[in-house]
């Protein structure tokens, strides 16, 4: 049996805002329709940009992907801002209590020394490809106009972040919260050879105008590429050196690539449908960056899982934008 | 590398999370990664002494934010449940929340837009990661007064269509080309003028303005947002301090520069808060505190002790700061006379006070209320009576830096508008001030670009050649039902229903059981 309590309903003059009703009819729109739709300024902008007098502000050519309207890419998940911090609140708690499970075990500092120097020097470098993903998704939030699509890049950003410093903290564990240890981690980032190619893409990618490159090749091509050979294969991989405890520790980098396949997969797909020119100018920059990221990533595959783990998530990734009509480079899928 | 074997504090330890990440590049040059660091002129020798004005990793944001959420929510719920916008003083009260949400919810997306490339132009990885976490946070503000003002909108007009109105209407331009400006300024400057000069000088006399009058006005959600941000007011205010100190002590240089960024931030803010002041003092029926009381505590107090502290810095107090502190006795009045005869052309009504909120501004404003104001709303008041309801049919001049039309006067005689012009390549620009005719002169190419909604209505690029054709088809206001005078408003005739005291013509809006 259930009871049901009896309120007065009040008429209202309109259901939602009229942005959210041109665009889905004046009937209750959902807390992420209101968040997400037509927030930002569009028109009759005052003064151009002193930092790029070619153009405005929120001006749509900071691309040359061309979309009708920008609102055909949504997110998914309906993160607005507390669907999201929600969502990652939990997971933090999770890794919270991974994180006090090996402190209070010495799960880490147990291992062997041989072992430990494999993750500062493997796994715990990662943190500055991080913080490039961290920077590049802050500059995209601040180039993409449809708040859909920046507000995604800004979860994203903070995201990257919090995954840097949960890497940091693995050495922090290591090293009994010292630094010692991230200070010998940075070096094999700057002076070890297996690092070189992929702080030169990352460096490069610092560099990229374009946003929607920008977003293809960190958040697709890069990704796509890193977090299976890296969270999945050098997981296991780790596992076999005796290792097997550090899972616990990048739980979180599980989850949270399985998660973003959802929106970069939608986004792309949703872009590259649009007319021919985006499909062919996506296309362009596969072309250009896939095989790069490859090569960045070869010699950490190669100290670690093999090659063959590295191919096997390329094949993966090339399933991915073939569902977006694109073609890989290296396998076929 | 350096041997440590010590445990680090929570200071380096924040460092090792946040900035370490961070490398010296090799592979690309820094000027080309930060590209955007140079042409203001301000000298940075040193990244390093930058102290990070709060420590917090993104676990402890995602955890307390994601707390303060929850709770937000559970309160919209509640109020949009229980119909609390009939629990509001009055209804003339909403129009404030009209004003809120079409001239500063906007802003708190322009703020978002403005950290994340902020976020992303600095090479300190300290400050970028500071300019991160308000970006997000201000997506938060802009995305939660949607959520809080959500519920208004459904049985009040006026709230609609915000930010399209926000890129068109004539007085939206006041806050749209306040933001724009600092938009398209460089980063030093942007933070500057955000960090600094908004977020930490003027700050409470934006937000709280606003939320104190949701709180002496029965407005639960409005206030409840207001006590959820306050936190994130906090770390915003510190980065702006934070900001300013650690510019001005990494070159003299910097000094002057900074100097003339804080008057020039100064007097945009002073200008962009005429609307807050014209609002705390006749759009909330309880009233919090007179807008020149507010000036005296927030900024003559407050703000003077803030630049006898920067005085080390040789920083100065912000040029005509004596003539923002003499306004403060007509500004609101000036403004909300303004608002009254153009209100044909706005998403929100204007009355007449009534008898004893004129004695309440009689009692605030002893030197200048009943000198020069209560004899023009008495006489309009009468006019209204009679059937003769003012309106102003022809369009103001507006000043060409902060775009209010040119009703402010002279320090020493109110009744004199202290109307400004120069001829800069053969072309003739009026001004409101000396303050906003300063700003141009140091940055005439940047100020002859605005988009003048007066003039822009003139030149036919608002979709009509009449104001009524403009408002409703440019500007997506209902005619006679989202603007114009209060009593007798669709918004009144509600009112006076929910209260019982008198029916709605209209049926519709009846109670009925669910």
């Amino acid at each position: 049996m259930t009871i049901e309590i009896k309120t007065t309903s009040v008429e209202p003059i309109r259901n939602t805002y009229s942005a959210i009703a041109r665009r889905f009819g004046d009937k209750p729109a959902t807390r992420y329709q209101e968040a997400s739709f037509d927030l930002e300024a569009r028109a009759n902008f005052h003064y151009r940009p002193l930092w790029d007098p070619k153009r405005t502000l929120n001006d749509a050519s900071r691309t040359s992907i061309r979309m009708e309207d920008w609102y055909a890419v949504t997110d998914p998940r309906q993160f607005f801002y507390g669907a999201y911090v929600g969502n990652r609140a939990k997971m933090q708690e999770a890794a919270e209590s991974n994180f006090a499970f090996c402190d209070k075990r010495n799960l880490l500092t147990r291992l062997p020394e041989k072992t430990q120097h494999q993750l500062l020097r493997l796994l715990v470098p990662l943190r500055h490809v991080e913080l490039g993903a961290n920077m590049n998704n802050s500059k995209i939030a601040g180039d993409a106009i449809a708040t859909t699509v920046a507000q995604m890049h800004m979860f994203a950003a903070t995201d990257r972040l919090g995954m840097g410093q949960y890497l940091s903290r693995i050495a922090l564990l290591l090293d009994g919260s010292t630094g010692k240890a991230l200070d010998e981690s940075k070096t094999f980032w700057m002076d070890d050879e297996l690092w070189q190619p992929m702080r030169k893409l990352v460096e490069d990618l610092l560099v990229i105008d374009d946003w929607f490159e920008l977003t293809l090749v960190q958040n697709v091509l890069l990704d796509g590429l890193m977090y299976p050979l890296i969270y999945d294969h050098m997981d296991a991989w780790l596992g076999e050196q005796g290792a097997e405890d550090v899972s616990l520790l990048t739980e979180f980098q599980r989850d949270w690539y399985k998660e973003s396949q959802r929106w970069t997969n939608s986004m792309i797909k949703t872009v590259g449908a649009e007319n021919d020119g985006n499909r062919e100018q996506l296309q362009r920059w596969v072309t250009q960056w896939e095989h790069r990221v490859y090569e960045a990533l070869m010699p950490i595959a190669q100290a670690t899982t093999g090659l063959d783990a590295l191919d096997e998530t390329r094949a993966e990734l090339s399933v991915r934008l073939k569902k977006a009509g694109l073609e890989s480079t290296g396998v076929q899928a | 590398m350096a041997i440590k074997n010590k445990k680090l504090n929570l200071k380096d330890k924040y460092q090792y999370l946040t900035r370490d990440m961070a490398w010296e590049p090799t592979y690309q040059k820094k000027e080309d990664i930060y590209p955007d660091e140079q042409f203001e002129g301000i000298k940075i020798t040193d990244w390093s002494q930058w102290e990070d004005p709060f420590r917090l990793t993104m676990d402890a944001y995602w955890k307390y934010q994601a707390e303060k959420e929850k709770k937000l929510y559970a309160i919209f719920d509640a109020f949009a449940q229980n119909n609390g916008h009939q629990n509001i003083s009055d209804a003339r009260y909403v129009n404030a929340l009209k004003l809120f949400l079409s001239g500063v919810s906007p802003l708190e997306y322009a703020a978002f837009q403005g950290y994340a490339r902020v976020g992303r132009q600095f090479s300190g990885a300290g400050a970028r990661v500071a300019c991160q976490l308000q970006a997000i946070d201000e997506l938060r503000h802009s995305q939660t007064q949607q959520h809080a003002m959500s519920h208004y909108n459904k049985h009040f007009n006026g709230l609609h269509d915000a930010s399209h109105q926000h890129d068109r209407v004539w007085f939206l331009s006041v806050p749209k080309s306040f933001f724009d400006d600092a938009r398209s300024a460089g980063p030093f400057e942007f933070l500057t003028a955000i960090s600094f000069s908004f977020e930490y000088v003027l700050t409470n006399l934006l937000f709280v303005p606003f939320m104190s009058g949701a709180a002496y006005n029965g407005d639960m959600a409005t206030v409840t947002f207001g006590f959820s941000a306050q936190s994130d007011e906090a770390r915003h205010m510190t980065l702006g301090l934070e900001v300013i100190k650690f510019i001005l002590e990494q070159h003299e240089d910097n000094v002057p520069i900074i100097q003339r960024w804080i008057d020039k931030w100064f007097w945009r803010g002073f200008r962009l808060l005429s609307l807050v002041g014209m609002m705390m003092d006749y759009m909330l029926p309880n009233k919090v505190m007179s807008w020149s009381e507010a000036w005296e505590v927030y900024y003559e107090q407050n703000g003077g002790a803030l630049f006898k502290d920067l005085e080390r810095y040789g920083i100065r107090p912000p040029k005509y700061q004596d003539v923002a502190n003499a306004a403060k006795d007509h500004v609101s009045h000036q403004a909300w006379s303004t608002f009254y005869q153009y209100s044909q052309a706005t998403n929100f009504h204007t009355w007449m006070p009534e008898e004893e909120e004129m004695a309440w501004l009689s009692e605030k404003y002893p030197e200048t209320f009943d000198k020069y104001y209560r004899a023009r709303f008495e006489h309009w008041d009468k006019e209204h009576k009679q059937g003769r309801r003012f309106y102003n049919n022809t369009l103001p001049q507006l000043c060409q830096v902060c775009q209010i039309p040119v009703m402010f006067t002279e320090k020493d005689d109110p009744t004199v508008f202290s109307h400004r012009q120069i001829k800069h390549e053969g072309e003739r620009y009026h001004f409101c001030s000396d303050g906003c005719c300063d700003i141009f002169k140091n940055e005439p190419e940047k100020y002859i670009q605005a988009w003048l909604p007066v003039h822009q209505i003139y030149q036919g690029n608002c979709g009509g050649a009449d104001v009524p054709t403009v408002v409703e088809k440019y500007y997506h206001i209902n005619l006679g039902v989202d603007n114009l005078e209060y009593h007798g408003s669709p918004d009144h005739e509600r009112w006076l229903d929910i209260k019982g005291l008198k029916p709605l013509k209209s049926s519709s809006a009846k109670k009925s059981a669910a």
